[in-house]
């Protein structure tokens, strides 16, 4: 099978796509299929026509490949694809967007305010942030609504400390969201299909616990795979995640990043296009769950090419 | 005979997770203070063609001239191909350390050709240094910022660096003074003090000559190594040229690093240490483990280059590229940059350290300017601490004047949303106007007696 392996861009995360590109290109050699591998650019929809690929398998991170522009292309041309559909990447993409599909969805999600920064230039939104932050509390956090990682994801512990962390976020953004912090364990739930894996924990070994680049920096973190969870826990986790999949329209994969409080869990966001490189959690879930790199990527491939629809 | 099999596949399969924990339990300890991180990633965007890099720190290599290249190589390959691809000393060759001295010597400075060691380019110079001096947990002292390229190194080691606050006089010596007598009553001495006197990397600072006396006094009174890395001290643009660190001390407490990237290639990857004969003889030891000599086809390239006698000549025309670019960059940060901000503005070397309003991060800046194609090094790279989160490092001498107008125009553009949008915030509706008249030389850094 031809496959075409849509990596790169211009994104922000460039090169964790890079990464995943190139391992899962290697998988793919391994499996005997024939491989078209392309760092996206504006001759893709040509390379794409002049090729076509059987199959596109989508290892983009971030704006452009993970937000629907890259599938809604390949909807078009009629290519399959990998991962969730267009739509569904459009609403994952989008913090504000997915936590509106949650909440709609009667999930717990931490409670938020979003803005754009019209709000700010031209209603005088600043003149709401005294109200909102009373109900938010604090410490808050301040995350761009469309980016990954943890760019531009900041904690302010007191008022003071908001406009800078809302001028960190507008940095990646246009719009950004205020959410109230909840303390619990960090979880990932990876969702195959409509199977999903075991649960990943993100345990932060030392520093500073409002410090997003801890959590993203090799020998700070360290993830535990299975997490230590009881069954009901664990029940519990894989509901809610299942759930949040169902609610934003996800197909073929996805990743649901959630927090175990102590009144259960809180969905935090989706992944549509999670990462696969060596130390990223949808393959470490995967290893735990009995399959290789190679059997994760021919099942993925399967999923693309017998599209099921939202169950 | 047994039949040996087909290699299978292209290339070796990655890693499974699990086989990376497998081998987790291998690394070394200090690899666990090798960081990556997710500017790392960053960063690794600023490569895209369309992107106006003021983040490297590359010289100019396009106007070496190409006859002069082909000329020299040819004669190497007829004349001396033989000596030219076999090994060679681990201390470099004589005719390199000629080739040394001549550039010291320009600067006034007369080592003895035995204190020298020729290096695979100025940053083994560093890394061997450590090597010879840390062990684990020892203090290494360092400006802040210091030239983002040793920390790394210095962290491989294991050093405690501490680093001492620069104004526009370079290393606040007094503050140094402090630190060791606060170091010493903790029973802890300082294996070294890692300085760029000169054209400082990343802030353009140049140590003033009373600074540079008194630290050489503190070396010597106290018996501490000062490390003076002087890869820019022939490019400079204005001012009064200042002795370096090594010829105020003779070389008895200064190790000094050179390196000919900045005045003739860093593709060649040639640079130098001068160390006094006990340290110099355990650095030999240390560059005979890591890679036994110096590549002699380069050493080759060098001693060619400079029988031709023009390298003066190349360094002079250097100089006259990159002064006219420090300053169109000058001009165009007084055009485009906001009221708000404070830049240096060296008599030499590469770079200008612009500093923003305290609630400007510049690792997040980075991220809208490189949405505008333009990129440069966040100041948090400077500093081992966290610190620097509000300055930026920008090059003047790896693109041409066009180029950097219109680089530090859209950095000038996305500061002044930022500005705006804090203004806005805080209810203190500040509309950033470029400054219009010229400023005067603005430096980020308070004069120490101001302070």
């Amino acid at each position: 099978m031809k496959v075409a392996v849509l990596k790169g861009g211009r994104s922000l995360e460039r090169g964790v796509s890079l990464r995943s590109g190139a391992r899962v290109e290697d998988a793919l050699d391994r499996l005997g299929h024939e491989v078209l591998a392309i760092d996206v650019g504006s001759d893709l929809v040509k390379r794409l026509v002049a090729e076509r690929p059987d199959v596109a398998f989508v290892a983009m991170h971030g704006v452009g490949g993970e937000d629907g522009t890259v599938q809604e292309l390949l909807e078009i041309l009629d290519i399959p694809f990998t991962g969730p559909s267009a739509a569904a990447c459009a609403r994952c993409m989008d913090k504000v967007q997915a936590k509106d599909a949650i909440d709609e969805a009667g999930l717990p999600t931490p409670h938020w305010f979003a803005f754009n920064q019209t709000a700010f230039h031209e209603f005088g939104a600043a003149d709401a942030l005294g109200r909102l932050e009373e109900t938010l509390g604090f410490p808050l956090v301040v995350k761009p609504s469309r980016g990954g990682s943890s760019l531009g994801v900041k904690f302010a512990r007191s008022p003071g400390e908001v406009p800078q962390a809302l001028v960190s976020a507008f940095s990646y953004d246009d719009r950004i969201l205020l959410e109230r912090f909840v303390d619990g364990r960090e979880l990932a739930v990876s969702i195959l299909g409509d199977e999903p894996l075991p649960v990943v924990e993100a345990i932060l070994l030392e520093g500073d616990r409002y410090d997003f680049e801890a959590r993203y920096e090799i020998g700070r973190t360290r993830f535990a795979c299975p997490a230590e969870l009881s069954a009901e826990e664990e029940r519990a986790v894989t509901e809610a995640a299942l759930a949040t999949y169902r609610a934003l329209g996800c197909t073929g994969f996805a990743r649901i990043d959630l927090i175990l409080g102590e009144e259960g869990p809180w969905l935090l966001e989706a992944n549509a296009i999670p990462g696969l490189t060596d130390t990223s959690l949808l393959p470490q879930a995967a290893e735990a769950a009995g399959l290789s790199f190679e059997q994760l990527v021919e099942r993925i491939l399967d999923l693309a090419l017998t599209p099921q629809g939202v169950s | 005979m047994a039949e040996v099999p087909e290699p299978t596949h292209r290339r070796r399969s990655h890693a499974g997770t699990r086989d990376l924990e497998r081998y987790a339990g291998l690394f070394a300890e200090r690899t666990t203070v090798m960081r990556s991180s997710a500017m790392r990633d960053l960063m690794a965007i600023t490569a895209r063609p369309e992107v106006i890099s003021l983040a490297g720190g590359l010289p100019d290599t396009s106007t070496f001239p190409p006859q002069s290249f082909a000329a020299q190589m040819t004669r190497i390959a007829q004349e001396s191909a033989a000596k030219a691809l076999q090994y060679g000393p681990t201390e470099g060759f004589e005719e390199t350390k000629d080739c040394i001295l001549e550039v010291m010597g320009a600067e006034g400075m007369l080592p003895d050709p035995d204190d020298i060691i020729v290096t695979t380019g100025g940053q083994q110079a560093i890394d061997l240094v450590c090597k010879t001096l840390i062990d684990p947990g020892d203090v290494v002292i360092c400006e802040a910022p210091t030239y983002p390229g040793a920390i790394p190194t210095l962290c491989s080691y294991q050093a405690d660096v501490v680093q001492v606050e620069c104004d526009e006089d370079g290393m606040q010596v007094e503050l140094l003074e402090q630190l060791l007598a606060e170091l010493r009553a903790e029973g802890r001495r300082p294996k070294f003090i890692y300085s760029v006197p000169s054209f400082q990397n990343p802030a353009g600072v140049t140590m003033s000559l009373r600074r540079r006396q008194r630290l050489v006094e503190l070396a010597r009174s106290q018996e501490i190594l000062v490390v003076e890395d002087n890869p820019y001290g022939l490019l400079r643009y204005g001012g009064e040229p200042m002795p370096p660190l090594y010829q105020l001390d003779g070389g008895d407490f200064v190790i000094y690093l050179g390196t000919f990237s900045k005045i003739l290639s860093p593709g060649i990857r040639l640079g130098w240490a001068v160390a006094p004969p006990p340290v110099m003889e355990k650095i030999v030891l240390g560059k005979q483990a890591a890679d036994l000599c110096t590549s002699t086809l380069t050493q080759y390239f060098v001693r060619e280059y400079f029988a031709e006698r023009r390298w003066q000549r190349y360094v002079d025309d250097l100089v006259e590229i990159y002064r006219s670019r420090r300053d169109t960059m000058v001009e165009a940060l007084r055009t485009y940059f906001p009221a708000e901000a404070t830049w240096t503005e060296p008599e030499g070397g590469l770079f200008i350290w612009a500093t923003l309003p305290d609630y400007i991060d510049t690792s997040d800046l980075l991220a809208k300017a490189l949405r505008a194609d333009v990129a440069f090094v966040p100041g948090q790279a400077a500093y081992v601490d966290g610190r620097g989160s509000h300055s930026m490092r920008l090059n003047f001498s790896g693109v041409d004047e066009d180029e950097i107008r219109e680089g530090v125009r859209r950095i000038g553009k996305v500061i002044a949303e930022q500005v705006e949008l804090y203004g806005t915030l805080t209810g203190e509706h500040r509309v950033p106007e470029p400054a219009t008249e010229p400023q005067p030389n603005v430096v980020p850094f308070r004069k120490a007696e101001e302070a």
